[in-house]
């Protein structure tokens, strides 16, 4: 492909102090506007990988190019600051506020206090961050006010690539999802092309557009979309290092719209009990749902028929919980497995009835 | 009692005291200052290239063991009976605890800082001055204190080389069994150390305000 935005070819790090090379002949494309996250047993040579990029890491051998550029030909202090970059530690300036924390990168490049000003507005509006925060030091803030604000910081001259390496490693477990909720968020927007290091498989099946599972020396054991990884992973290493659940996490991936619903047993409130009871034996259930001209109004029992002449005279009884098209399969699974019909309802925007979704359907959707 | 101290003779040398003060002063300024100027680069070199810090450090131990009555008896015939003799004995004593506490401080600044800088695009100047020496300012400064506490004390020996600040009272007294003199000196000599130990604590906290937990700090 032509658009490929970091390039490395035949790369190899040898370690002064070690007989074995820490990155052995790596070749991989990252593509512009993707996440690629680097995932594998710590020691696998993922953030040597991933530092070779902005050269805090001198490869021994091979070539790596940054948007058409061999790094090895540019200012790698130059290269830097052209790159965002986000580790775990974070590694706020300790000494400086948060404000000025967030304005390094520009202050390096010589912008004027306006355009500083204008621009840190924007990022800790983008962030969420509170402007309070922007006297402070970095000492006074929580774990994850410094996870955004350490992203904050990369962004800060909007470069079109950026590092990551364990940025949510360090905060507890649900701030660290709303973190990488966050982070979907912002990319879908920004678009940037990201490198990302973790050793959180789910973690990387959440973030990427692809990802690389690396072994000893860096190399690749599969390089590939998310879902792929977890419906064929290509060898035992994949298999044992993407785990228990592999199922479960791939329904994760997959959404309501991506797949084919079933209409389900439907009757308006106008129809006859009789047209009822002969639309939940065409389906073999015993409840049928109430739709008047689109809009879902609830769902009527087998029983709450008898003795009834007209689907008028009954109160359709609400749904205890829908999915909508953007819901993932897992959702949708969950609200199969909780609720007493043993179906998901799926309902777009303003109760407009699309379908049903069941377990058979779902199942069939992972065995493919 | 009116033996021991006597008042009148201290107003008396009202003039002598504050010049002695003024002298003291000077020459713990001058030894401080010299000795920082040396320290700093030292101890940045010294804390790149670490096979150099244990030479270092053997040697300004050496220095600082050497009783200063007998260094101040070497130097005599070489630099005379002045300020450079004095100020050869006080700035050696320094550069132990100053190039210590730089390499100390240096070695304690948060690797992940200086990576982050790095990885960001700070030449090693900029990481020198922006990141690593004003992380190392704690470290330093309370190597100073030590160190100007240190060299106050020892201006009074220097008396004896005719360079003594306040020492040149206890010097008089001793000479003369005159008790007032030798108080008075050994008093202004203390306050004066207390005096800068907390000034220097003073600017100490001035200087690093991020260190200032959040309650400190206005609302």
């Amino acid at each position: 492909m032509a658009d490929s935005m970091i390039s490395l070819r035949n790369v190899s790090k040898r370690f002064a102090n070690s007989t074995d090379a820490a990155v052995d002949d790596l070749s991989m494309d990252v593509y512009a506007g993707e996440t690629v996250v680097l995932v594998g047993p710590s020691g696998c040579g993922k953030t040597t990988t991933m530092k070779m990029i902005n050269r805090l890491v001198e490869p021994t051998s091979g070539t790596i190019v940054v948007d058409g550029t061999d790094v090895r030909k540019q200012d790698p202090v130059e290269l830097r600051r052209g790159i965002g970059y986000v580790i775990q530690s974070i590694g706020l300036m300790p000494h400086r506020t948060i404000a000025s924390n967030i304005a390094t990168v520009p202050k390096l490049l010589g912008w004027d206090a306006a355009r500083i000003s204008d621009r840190t507005r924007e990022l800790i509006a983008m962030l969420d961050l509170d402007p309070g925060l922007l006297a402070r030091y970095p000492s006074e803030l929580s774990g994850g006010q410094r996870q955004r604000v350490g992203v904050a910081r990369a962004l800060a001259t909007d470069p079109p690539v950026m590092l990551m390496d364990e940025p949510f490693g360090a905060v507890d477990p649900i701030v660290r999802a709303r973190l990488q909720d966050q982070f979907l968020e912002i990319q879908k927007k920004l678009n940037k092309t990201i490198v990302f290091v973790t050793h959180d498989i789910d973690e990387a099946i959440k973030l990427a557009d692809r990802i690389a599972i690396l072994n000893t020396g860096a190399s690749i054991e599969q390089f590939a979309p998310p879902e792929e990884i977890l419906r064929e992973p290509a060898n035992d290493f994949v298999e044992r290092f993407v785990g228990a659940e592999r199922g479960l996490k791939r329904l994760a991936l997959i959404k309501v719209s991506e797949i084919q619903i079933e209409q389900g047993p439907v009757c308006s409130p106008r129809d006859s009990v009789a047209d009822a009871n002969e639309e939940m034996e065409r389906f073999g259930f015993d409840w049928v749902s109430i739709v008047d001209d689109g809009e879902l109004l609830g769902w009527i029992g087998q029983r709450d028929l008898e003795g009834r002449p007209r689907l008028t005279d009954i109160t359709p009884r609400p749904f205890s919980a829908y999915v909508t098209k953007e819901s993932t399969l897992r959702h949708a699974l969950d609200s199969i497995v909780s609720s007493r019909t043993q179906v998901a309802v799926v309902a777009e925007e303003g109760q407009r009835y699309a379908g049903i979704l069941t377990l058979e359907r779902i199942s069939r959707e992972i065995v493919s | 009692m009116s033996d021991l101290f006597r008042w009148d003779w201290v107003l008396d040398h009202r003039d002598d005291v504050w010049l002695a003060l003024g002298e003291h002063m000077w020459l713990t300024f001058l030894a401080v200052a010299i000795g920082l100027a040396i320290s700093v680069p030292t101890g940045i070199f010294v804390s790149r290239h670490r096979k150099l810090y244990g030479p270092v450090t053997a040697l300004t131990g050496f220095l600082y063991t050497i009783p200063s009555l007998a260094l101040f008896a070497f130097l005599t015939p070489v630099t005379g009976l002045s300020t450079t003799t004095a100020e050869i004995g006080l700035v050696s004593y320094t550069l132990l605890i100053l190039i210590r506490n730089v390499v100390a401080g240096l070695d304690g600044v948060s690797p992940d800082a200086k990576e982050a800088a790095r990885g960001m695009g700070y030449t090693d100047r900029q990481l020198l001055w922006k990141v690593e020496l004003p992380l190392a300012l704690p470290t330093i400064v309370a190597g100073l204190r030590i160190a100007t506490v240190t060299t106050i004390g020892l201006v009074t020996v220097t008396a004896l080389i005719g360079k003594g600040g306040v020492g040149y009272f206890i010097l008089f007294g001793l000479s003369r069994s005159f008790s007032t003199a030798i108080i008075l000196g050994a008093v202004l000599a203390v306050a004066l150390a207390v005096v800068f130990d907390v000034l220097l604590l003073r600017s100490e906290r001035l200087l690093v305000p991020w260190t200032r937990s959040s309650e400190e700090r206005p609302a």
